[in-house]
């Protein structure tokens, strides 16, 4: 995975709390493997009727270049799913902002490139009246941790680790490969503390 | 010799740190990783860099989210079959033991782990399902992980994390007649809210939940992440250790009585600080549901629907969206609400415990309503039977079926018709979480056996009067 450092593009609202990974893919999609990508089983059950037609209202169906999502507190929250950051990532989505995110969801957002950022509740209120149902670009800087729209320029927080993570495009596991030798020396010492826990794994 | 007096959580954390990097990321030893037909990702992930599983004895699979509770031996949706297949697949190619389609022991995967002793007290156990944090009522650290993380503890045998915070919820007092770990949990999540306890480790502790069985335990702990929380816990203590001793994979002879002693060194020490203290009263809790598409949104069952025009903005706009997809108008009572069918089963509300007290409910009692009894594992099943319960359910009226995930996430295709009202003792009421258009309610299993006798949202306690 490619590291970054800004994303520019256009910015949409979805003015709702509690968008649970439940809404972000609906669970009869989730069999799908992943290379026939999942951006069409994005919030399926908000964006299409049950005829399957596209909702109007929907923004995310009127600005299908969106790249950056504003949206309400605990944002996937709910079921492990990593699936709901695929669907949201193969839609294009870059970055979420929003004032809390579940914590799974946003350790698989970070896995995935996508940026969980966080900002209080009442720039989020601000940034959602200010797009309505339009879009508007707006550019996310995560050297600085500043959202830049317009002349405004609005900080944003994000975990540090991730925030390197995020930058550098790092992988976990050719990260914990350097680690082999600390790992074997603590299996070794874990297996004589609580020989229990290594069930029949040679020792 | 004297040390910093430190948590249950800290205990569990240091005595699985392998390293902590500079930027304060520790990568933790996982004793115990639980996989399912969903891990499918991460197997493919593994195989597309040509990985090996690092420790496949300490990996475990499972049929659950998509197992068929009807007709076993020929499943007609080729998804699902394919699904099954492929982790059976992935498990016989990595030398993992797996409790597939017919094995006596399938259930689902946090009711099967704690049965089979898999689950004990101070083991770190992972599993890409959020509801992993059921086994922190072993005293164990759980916690759920998605795909990408499934796929480094396969080929690791560790996981990277960041500490949270601590949090204690102390529940005072006992709770009242028929009021359950499920109440309990719901009613907690009403006051903190659905992202309450995020980023933090909670420890259940006082009378209420020393004296939960460990079954009310792991519903508590279970609802955790419905709480936000990154997983549950509960000091290990004599009711864990008469739960465990004698399960199959469970230590035995002198390795038992060794860890035994180490287990009890796991409670809490005096002093030890949290970030966050909660007390909650054990007897201000009623038996509780919800009723929008949250499971911050629930009431006691005497209470009456929220008024959106008395909430601010985004609180108004939340309850109006969920008021409009459950069909109900602010300010009603909740109770006499009708229901269309009802759901017994889950890994929050499956085991033998919630399948007595249902049963307790309806014994002698029609269900006016049809419904759906699927019990945690094949060996909650076989109990049941042995005791008599699943002629209890089917003599009123509902059907008895095989263990699985079943109607709480609607996998394997037992689904809620649209615009259908189901009360359910399963752990998510979201929007089309039982099927497209569904509208659930959420509550104990006492109670979704009372709303089966009544055909409508009903208070339990009556019904149980002289039953239990």
């Amino acid at each position: 995975m490619a590291g970054f450092s800004l994303i520019d593009g256009p910015a949409v609202a979805l003015p709702q709390d509690n968008i649970d990974t439940d809404q972000l893919i609906p669970a009869r999609f989730m069999s799908v493997p992943r290379k026939d990508g999942y951006g069409p089983y994005l919030l399926h059950d908000l964006r299409f009727d049950a005829q399957g037609a596209p909702r109007p209202d929907m923004p995310l169906n009127r600005h299908t270049d969106a790249r950056i999502l504003v949206t309400r507190r605990n944002f996937g929250s709910g079921s492990s799913r990593e699936a709901a950051v695929y669907a949201l990532v193969d839609f294009g989505i870059q970055a979420v902002l929003a004032p809390s995110f579940g914590d799974i969801f946003a350790s698989n957002a970070v896995n995935n490139g996508l940026l969980p950022a966080r900002l209080p509740e009442d720039r989020i209120e601000a940034l959602l009246t200010r797009l309505g149902t339009d879009s508007a670009a707006m550019t996310v800087d995560l050297t600085d941790s500043v959202i830049r729209l317009g002349n405004q320029v609005i900080p944003f927080d994000l975990d540090p680790i991730w925030r390197l993570k995020l930058i550098n495009g790092w992988d976990d596991i050719d990260m914990t490969a350097s680690h082999g030798a600390a790992i074997a020396a603590f299996r070794a010492a874990h297996a004589k503390a609580a020989p229990h826990a290594m069930l029949e794994a040679t020792v | 010799m004297t040390s910093h007096p430190r948590t249950l959580f800290a205990k569990l954390w240091d005595a699985h740190q392998v390293l902590q990097r500079e930027d304060g990321a520790s990568l933790l030893w996982v004793d115990r990783h639980l996989v399912h037909e969903g891990s499918h990702h991460a197997f493919a992930k593994l195989a597309e860099r040509g990985l090996p599983v690092a420790e496949p004895a300490l990996t475990i699979g499972v049929v659950d989210h998509y197992a068929p509770t009807r007709d076993r031996d020929r499943i007609g949706d080729p998804d699902i079959a394919r699904m099954i297949r492929t982790l059976e697949d992935n498990t016989a190619r990595h030398g993992i033991r797996c409790f597939g389609m017919r094995d006596p022991r399938q259930g689902i995967v946090h009711v099967m782990g704690p049965e089979q002793g898999l689950t004990l007290p101070g083991l770190l156990i992972n599993c890409g399902d959020s509801h992993t944090s059921t086994h922190g009522a072993f005293g164990a650290l759980a916690f759920g992980i998605g795909a990408t993380e499934v796929a480094h503890v396969l080929a690791t045998q560790t996981i990277w994390q960041k500490r949270p915070r601590t949090m204690r919820i102390t529940v005072t007092g006992a709770l009242g007649p028929s009021v359950t770990a499920k109440d309990l949990a719901l009613s907690w999540i009403a006051q903190l809210g659905a992202d309450g306890a995020r980023g933090h480790a909670i420890e259940y502790a006082g009378p209420v939940v020393q004296a939960l069985s460990m079954e009310g335990r792991m519903t508590l702990c279970n609802l955790s992440i419905e709480g936000g929380a990154r997983c549950g816990m509960v000091a290990p203590d004599d009711a864990t250790f008469a739960y465990l001793q004698g399960r199959p994979f469970a230590p035995t002879g002198a390795d038992w009585d060794r860890a035994v002693n180490d287990w009890r060194e796991l409670a809490t020490d005096d002093g030890a600080e949290f970030d966050r203290e909660v007390t909650l009263d054990g007897a201000a809790i009623a038996p509780t549901v919800t009723w929008g598409t949250s499971p911050e949104e629930a009431l006691p069952i005497t209470a009456h629907l929220p008024d959106p025009a008395k909430l601010d903005g985004a609180r108004a706009d939340q309850a109006r969206a969920a008021m409009d997809y459950m069909g109900l108008t602010p300010g009603q009572r909740i109770e006499g609400t009708p229901v269309d069918q009802v759901f017994i089963g889950s890994c929050t509300n499956g085991r033998i415990e919630d399948l007595r007290l249902a049963a307790a409910v309806l014994a002698g009692r029609k269900a006016r309503v049809p419904g759906l009894v699927s019990p945690g594992s094949a060996l909650v099943k076989a109990q049941a039977e042995q005791e008599g319960l699943d002629r209890i359910f089917t003599e009123a009226g509902l059907e008895w079926v095989a263990s699985g995930c079943s109607m709480c996430v609607g996998m394997n295709g037992d689904l809620v018709a649209p615009g259908n009202r189901c009360a359910s003792s399963t752990n998510r009421n979201f929007k089309g979480r039982q099927g497209r258009g569904a509208r659930t309610h959420l509550m104990s299993p006492a109670m979704v056996a009372a709303a089966a006798v009544t055909g409508t949202i009903t208070d339990v306690r009556p019904l149980l009067e002289g039953r239990v």
